[in-house]
């Protein structure tokens, strides 16, 4: 599998007078791991809403391995190679997690037969799910219904992976098997945009990292010395905070 | 990988298949061994399951609560006293009225989809009004007066009584048939997460108006079918009678109960919606207050209505429609 390039380019999304990305300008590399931090109401969810076609943006453009998707919905996006997870998860509650992957491998990963379910197991055994496989989602803890959001955007097949804090709430040793499953992702070239507000699992991941405030992405980079730098420090502490660390 | 495979049917539904295969066989002959009586109440609850499978597939499936499914109901029975005054023969007419009503529910379609939620359900019934008042100009059909399938007369009342039945049944049987094949497959997988999760489903690829439009469809084609049905076994086409809202509250009523968004449900809720009208329907207006209780019970306390409920708790599967994972310990593929 070769990885694809997803770029955007002065992107900007308003809802009425609020102004929640503010030309923002992100781009991502085949097989690299990008995280994203900042402050809540930074704008991180919103920008993946856009990346993955859930928002069509207020401004700019958003392309897939140099191709304009801007006016393409999440359906088509997701065709195309870019999958997601949701912050708050999203089963489809009345199906099994297996059909819940099969729907996504069939209909996203535009898979039929033995691989559409080869796709399935994969996804299943790499986010160690195969023990519930017939569970009727609704009947997922938290746990398992955030690890189920990621199976199912990685049944996709995807080029590209958008995670939407799929780590929050998890103990240390959990943390550590999200952080091996996130590489295995990206060992096998798909891209990966993590937004996520537990850095330090952040950090053993991701090789760029993105922080973002009002909107506007306050500064890129190599993820210790963007963590060091003193505007995230203001914007996560307050102005000031700088003098004291 | 480890080795796994993977089941459809379950022993469970291979037997329940068998059970309704053996029904229907039995179903076939009914007119020629049931009493006249018997066979006009079956063709009635065939009627009803029809109206539950279709609203359930539209407001189930595709999340389109419609409270004027009787549009396509009053569309269907006109359609047939038009075709049938040109001079079409009986049967041919029949289907004919059904086809024609499914296709002038695709452009229906493409306007009423851009509406969501309570739009869509108070604009269905806005259209299925004007349909009604548009209809009552027709001179043919004498405003509310209405007219007769006068073409019926041909028939003697046995062979008409043993016809409409068998019609009855193979439409219920291709229309339950047809949402049966659908779930089945892939388009079944993307209705069934449109039916939990829009947004997730689109996230996924599904492309959520196309389904939408798929269940649409379908149910406009099963409700003319119950129209046509409706008009063949009363005879005489009154609109009030044909665009009356009473239709959107028993589908309501049999699908919430029966279990909305599940296949068994609605058939079970027409069922009992059908045995109450039998045992108590002469009671009037008891009758009435009896089933405002039942509906009332229902979304009280078994929300997800009888079948809903049975799933939940019991992990039951009866049609084979789902994906059950089965993995082979200690082997390894690949």
């Amino acid at each position: 599998m070769s990885g694809v390039a997803l770029t955007a380019t002065g992107l900007f999304k308003r809802f009425g007078a609020l102004v929640v990305l503010n030309n923002v300008d992100f781009q991502v590399s085949p097989g690299e791991a990008i995280g994203i931090v900042g402050p809540n109401g930074a704008g991180k969810t919103t920008l993946l809403n856009v990346l993955s076609g859930a928002y069509p943006p207020s401004g700019g453009q958003v392309f897939l391995a140099g191709h304009d998707v801007t006016a393409l919905g999440a359906a088509e996006r997701c065709r195309l190679g870019i999958a997601r997870s949701h912050q708050v998860p999203r089963p489809f509650a009345g199906m099994t997690v297996f059909e819940n992957l099969h729907v996504a491998a069939a209909v996203g990963g535009g898979l039929a037969g033995q691989a559409a379910y080869d796709a399935c197991v994969d996804s299943l055994e790499l986010c160690g799910m195969t023990r519930v496989a017939n569970r009727r989602a609704e009947t997922l803890g938290l746990l398992d219904r955030k690890r189920l959001e990621m199976a199912r955007a990685l049944a996709t097949g995807p080029k590209i992976l958008l995670l939407d804090e799929i780590g929050g709430g998890l103990t240390d040793a959990e943390a550590a098997v999200l952080v091996n499953i996130i590489q295995t992702i990206s060992r096998r070239d798909v891209a990966v945009v993590w937004i996520e507000h537990i850095v330090h699992i952040l950090l053993q991941v991701v090789t760029r990292l993105v922080c973002m405030d009002a909107g506007r992405i306050l500064a890129q980079g190599e993820p210790r010395e963007v963590m060091a730098d003193p505007s995230v420090i203001d914007a996560y502490l307050g102005p000031g905070a700088v003098a004291h660390v | 990988m480890n080795a796994y495979k993977v089941e459809r049917w379950t022993r469970q539904s291979v037997f329940f298949s068998a059970a309704v295969g053996a029904l229907l066989l039995v179903l076939a002959v009914g007119p020629l061994v049931f009493p006249p009586g018997i066979t006009d109440r079956l063709t009635t609850l065939f009627i009803y399951i029809i109206l539950a499978a279709m609203w359930n597939a539209l407001a189930g499936y595709g999340g389109l609560v419609s409270i004027g499914q009787q549009l396509f109901i009053g569309l269907g029975g006109y359609a047939l006293i038009r075709i049938s005054n040109a001079g079409v023969p009986m049967f041919p007419a029949l289907i004919l009225a059904i086809v024609i009503i499914a296709l002038v529910a695709l452009p229906i379609g493409e306007l009423m989809l851009r509406l969501r939620g309570g739009e869509f359900a108070i604009g269905m019934w806005v259209l299925a009004e004007l349909a009604h008042f548009s209809i009552n100009l027709d001179p043919l059909i004498q405003g509310e007066t209405g007219t007769s399938l006068l073409a019926l007369n041909a028939f003697t009342p046995g062979a008409r009584r043993a016809d409409i039945y068998w019609m009855g049944l193979a439409l219920m049987i291709l229309l339950l048939g047809t949402l049966f094949v659908l779930l089945r497959g892939k388009i079944g997988a993307s209705i069934q997460a449109i039916r939990d999760d829009e947004i997730a489903a689109a996230s996924v690829g599904v492309k959520v108006q196309n389904g939408k439009r798929v269940m649409f469809v379908l149910a406009a084609g099963g409700c003319a079918a119950a129209g046509v049905l409706n008009l063949a076994t009363t005879i005489s086409y009154q609109p009030h009678a044909f665009f009356g809202i009473q239709w959107t509250a028993y589908m309501l009523f049999m699908a919430l109960v029966g279990g909305l968004g599940t296949f068994e449900g609605p058939i079970i809720g027409a069922i009992l919606f059908f045995s109450m009208e039998t045992f108590f329907g002469a009671t009037g207006v008891l009758y009435l207050i009896g089933l405002g209780v039942v509906a009332l019970g229902f979304a009280l306390f078994i929300p997800r209505g009888i079948w809903g409920e049975v799933e939940a708790r019991f992990g039951v599967r009866l049609l084979p429609v789902g994906y059950f994972l089965k993995m082979v310990e200690g082997e390894k593929v690949k």
